[in-house]
């Protein structure tokens, strides 16, 4: 099923508060390799100005996707429009983008301050402004005193900013990121994905970004993409795609999901005895698999209960108990408040409550 | 233990002296007997007379007609070649490997095909090719360049390669493409400085083997320097010695200030060069 959801999206604005960014549309993109479909009739629509990040498990299609809008590689079929504007045969260098890449991608044998300056000079722009330009996107990525250094005299991070800058300092149309955070350890993509957002906020540019990291799609992104297979399968906002997965690849995908069985009676089910909101879209009448979050799930000890703590773990900001809800050897995870983790030892007997809030059910119980 | 590592240690020692002396001997020798032949009159006694000649240049090529030809084939003929090699290599080898990874193979094998043909076996396959060189641009020695670029083919490919290896070729070119660069800009501004090595090497070697280039060009009747230096031999063997020593050392020159000169980057020290070098072989390792 897919849905492609109107969400309302706050399009980004630049410093002097107009919006910079421009429409993007793909419309019916497929691109086959030999057998493989990387691409599968994909429909694709980012509003001015904003930030969608296309989220997928490895080869279902985002960097084809990229590739295509960048021009790098060319659809079997299908159109790709910006601002209106049809470019599905225009050469690359002629597309007026922005992109980082996964790979380190800075000129070797050029300083941060030339290849930011790159694309400035192929645009013919004189000496002064170009240099001020270059001095600014420094500015803007936090670099300005690293101008002068070459790629192999910065870090990973520092190298992945330059890249930013010089990609922006062209004002490009659209910015396309492929994985840039992907060969950076863990605090540094947790903090440049951050400045990323805050940049692409500043200067307004309609961004597509690819990732296979949820956390990072979800962070950052106005709207995220959940591809499969060279198709969308839900394209929301960062919370509805949490709250309202549109199927269990979505549920599965974004965000850890208990698989319950249950009973569905069409807009409600009975799940653990107890009776919850079902998720449009789910199964109709009869058994079926109900995806509760952990979070969605309360656990007290009960010396009656049926269910049995398998596991509890002290996680930070909150704990995670798994128990044992006394069917045929299922787990279950449950979210608890980080100080009562210690009230559930192993083998203690308990009782899974639902909090009621709207789940998804898909028919089948397959445990 | 740690004598025997000490004895062990010189014995590595004698050898390496022994090594170096043998390829001293077997190197300088014939270049110091040149010397020797061509500062001895036919007495016997010590002279710098064919030296003094050789010096004169106005007077030596108006004697030796062949000699100032060759002269200045042999060097059109370096220039050339390394032009022609790297027109047709770098853009070919770099496109190959963007657009056609599954050319690679063939490409490789093609350019490695000349190591395996005897000089003379191409000279009797490229007669035919001369027979039209000849008659559309004339009989002058610098279109052996021609011959030579597919003599020097496997070994500036080799160098190339390596280069190529070392770069992110697709990265870069993609990256300078979505600036908006068109396929010249990227092969000039992106590609070529960052093959700086890779190419000088593959000049090297092209300048290097044209200028010590004979059989090609004799079975061809063209006068390069080693042709002309062998037509005066006939007549007069010293100073074809001599002029085969100057311009032995006329190519080491060549070479030393060409490396010298692509030695040279315009702020990056050669220690930071070979700091980049080994980061990179590093980045590859994890990657
Ligand atoms: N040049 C190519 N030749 C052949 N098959 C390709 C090529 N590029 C991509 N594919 C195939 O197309 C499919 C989609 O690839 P793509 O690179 O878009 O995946 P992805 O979603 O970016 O995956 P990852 O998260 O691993 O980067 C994969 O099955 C891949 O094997
Ligand atoms: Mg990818």
């Amino acid at each position: 099923m897919t849905s492609t959801s109107t969400h309302p999206t706050q399009p980004g604005r630049s410093a002097d508060g107009g919006a910079r960014g421009v429409a993007v549309e793909l419309t019916g993109l497929r691109r086959s390799y030999g057998d493989v479909h990387a691409l599968d009739d994909l429909t694709l629509r980012l509003a001015p100005g904003e930030l969608v990040a296309l989220l997928g498990p490895s080869g279902c299609g985002k960097t084809t996707a990229l590739r295509c809008l960048a021009g790098l590689e060319d659809p079997d079929e299908g159109r790709i429009e910006v601002d209106g504007r049809d470019l599905t045969r225009v050469p690359t260098n002629k597309r007026d983008l922005g992109m980082v890449f996964q790979a380190y991608s800075l000129f070797p044998h050029m300083t941060a301050r030339q290849n930011v300056e790159f694309g400035l000079q192929l645009r013919r722009q004189p000496g002064q402004q170009r240099r001020s330009r270059a001095a600014e996107m420094l500015e803007l990525v936090g670099l300005s005193t690293q101008a002068d250094r070459y790629a192999h005299q910065m870090s990973g991070g520092q190298q992945q900013r330059v890249a930013l800058a010089r990609a922006l300092a062209i004002e490009p149309q659209v910015l396309l990121l492929d994985e840039p955070l992907s060969a950076l350890d863990a605090k540094v993509r947790v903090q440049l994905r951050d400045e990323i957002r805050r940049i692409q906020l500043e200067v307004g540019t309609t961004t597509l970004f690819v990732t296979h990291d949820q956390e990072e799609a979800l962070a950052v992104a106005d709207r995220v993409g959940v591809m499969r297979g060279g198709r969308l399968e839900q394209i929301a906002s960062p919370e509805e795609l949490y709250s309202r997965p549109v199927n269990d690849f979505v549920a599965d995908f974004v965000g850890v999901t208990n698989r319950l069985h249950g009973q569905s009676h069409g807009t409600t089910a009975t799940v653990l005895g107890a009776s919850i909101p079902l998720l449009p879209g789910s199964a109709p009448e009869g058994a079926a698999t109900v995806l509760v979050r952990p979070e969605h799930l309360t656990v007290a000890l009960d010396p009656a209960g049926p269910g049995t703590v398998l596991s509890a773990s002290f996680l930070g900001a909150h704990g995670r108990v798994v128990v044992d809800p006394g069917g045929a050897g299922q787990q279950v995870i449950v979210q608890v408040p980080s100080g009562s983790v210690a009230d559930f030892a192993p083998g203690a007997t308990v009782t899974l409550r639902p909090t009621g809030d709207p789940a998804l059910a898909v028919a089948g119980t397959d445990g | 233990m740690s004598g025997q590592r000490a004895s062990m240690r010189r014995r590595q020692d004698l050898f390496r002296w022994v090594v170096v002396s043998l390829s001293l001997v077997f190197f300088g020798l014939p270049l110091f007997s040149m010397l020797e032949f061509t500062t001895r009159d036919a007495q016997g006694h010590r002279t710098g007379a064919t030296w003094s000649a050789l010096a004169d240049f106005g007077a030596i090529s108006t004697r030796y007609p062949d000699l100032r030809a060759g002269f200045i084939a042999s060097i059109g003929l370096a220039v050339l070649t390394v032009v022609v090699m790297l027109v047709l290599l770098v853009p070919t080898m770099t496109w190959v490997r963007l657009r056609l990874p599954g050319l690679g193979r063939t490409v490789e094998f093609i350019c490695l095909l000349p190591l395996t043909v005897p000089a003379i076996v191409l000279v009797v396959g490229l007669t035919p090719v001369y027979a039209w060189v000849t008659y559309f641009l004339g009989g002058n020695a610098i279109w052996l360049s021609f011959a030579y670029v597919v003599l020097v083919l496997p070994y500036a490919y080799r160098a190339l390669d390596a280069g190529l290896r070392a770069i992110d070729v697709r990265t870069l070119s993609e990256a300078a493409r979505s600036l908006g660069a068109g396929w010249g800009t990227v092969m000039l501004r992106v590609i070529l400085p960052n093959l700086r090595t890779a190419v000088l090497s593959a000049s090297f070697l092209a300048v290097a083997l044209t200028l010590g280039e004979f059989t090609i060009a004799n079975l061809f009747s063209r006068t390069n320097l080693q042709v002309a230096m062998y037509l005066i031999g006939k007549s007069d063997a010293q100073i074809s010695v001599a002029v085969g020593l100057a311009s032995l050392v006329f190519a080491f020159v060549i070479l030393f200030a060409m490396s010298f000169v692509g030695g040279q980057r315009s702020s990056a020290s050669p220690l930071t060069r070979l700091n980049r070098l080994t980061r990179s072989g590093r980045r590859k390792e994890t990657a």
